[in-house]
């Protein structure tokens, strides 16, 4: 293992023991995450047992479809993440490059279905706010399912940003050569807090777009 | 590290096609009438996904009691967060003393 002295922090035994400490920080930092969105996913609870009607109404207007393709999109994204960490460990600096970038992209079109989701919403009044109809009608529940819809996919949207820049960042790394030697784990890490992005919309996506639609 | 990971490249491969082909379960059953377990369907659908993405795709499988740990942890919390807040706002007009319950006027 000596040709990896560069990636040995000096306070780390060994290159196991920095790993191990890494995963741990990664971890602990997921878990605030957990809590974050939890808190959200509480509210959605209490308010969905509270208007469940109004809730599924406002659900149905959002296309399921859609969201279906979307979550493909996003799990596709964390298909391409696996395989950048895979050629990370193998210090590929080329295919490192390749499927940090897939996964970018991946994540540009989950993003851009979204915006087009979000423009309609406009066009039909559906932004929470003075402006606020559902159907024609203001003051309804339904507002409060669009509140929960656009804060949650909002600051699951600006999660998959930041994720984006940092792969951006670390896939220029990659080609100047920071990978090419093992006990490098940044893309690991990343990875970590990609599939946990994943994660919150593997339950955002039924919570939100597929509330009784049994009845439609 | 680096020696088992070729093993897995078939794994993660599966775990992916499980998991958009469970996508679009979720998707058909919420299409057809279960009654009262839609909701928990789906849920439950979506936590075999999360455990799958977990375990596999983030290597939990394959980590340390630490690891397993902090992500438990996490986990532990959330069901205290919601079993403590639902069982509170769901249960607010089991008895009419304690008031209504939230939404009804």
């Amino acid at each position: 293992m000596s040709s990896s002295h560069g990636a040995l922090a000096h306070h780390f035994e060994s290159l196991d023991q920095q790993r191990e400490a890494h995963t741990l920080g990664m971890w602990a930092f997921l878990v605030t995450e957990v809590m974050f969105f939890g808190g959200l996913f509480a509210g959605y609870a209490v308010y969905r047992h509270a208007y469940y009607d109004a809730f599924a109404r406002a659900s149905n207007h959002l296309d399921a479809h859609i969201g279906g393709i979307n979550t493909a999109v996003l799990i596709g994204s964390s298909f391409t993440m696996v395989l950048a960490v895979h050629a990370a460990q193998r210090c590929k600096k080329i295919q490192i490059f390749v499927w940090l970038w897939a996964t970018i992209i991946l994540g540009g079109v989950f993003l851009g279905v979204k915006y087009v989701e979000y423009a309609d919403k406009w066009q039909h009044h559906l932004i929470p706010g003075p402006n606020f109809q559902f159907e024609g009608v203001q003051g309804g529940h339904e507002q409060i399912f669009f509140a929960f819809y656009f804060t949650m996919t909002g600051l699951h949207a600006f999660h998959m940003v930041i994720g984006a820049v940092i792969l951006a960042w670390l896939s220029v790394l990659a080609l100047k050569g920071r990978f090419d030697q093992p006990g490098r784990n940044a893309v690991e890490m990343i990875g970590l807090y990609w599939h946990f992005v994943d994660l919150v919309w593997i339950f955002l996506f039924p919570l939100l777009y597929l509330i009784g639609r049994h009845h439609a | 590290m680096s020696g088992h990971e070729q093993s897995h490249m078939k794994l993660y491969f599966g775990v992916f096609v499980t998991l958009l082909v469970l996508t679009f379960v979720t998707v058909w059953i919420a299409e057809h009438d279960y009654g009262a377990f839609n909701t928990p369907i789906a849920l439950a659908i979506a936590s075999f996904k999360a455990s799958i993405v977990i375990l596999y795709f983030m290597h939990v499988r394959w980590s340390s009691r630490v690891t397993w740990m902090a992500a438990g942890i996490g986990f532990v919390f959330l069901v205290i967060l919601l079993g403590f807040t639902l069982s509170d706002y769901l249960t607010r007009d089991w008895m009419q003393i304690y008031g209504p319950a939230l939404g009804s006027r």
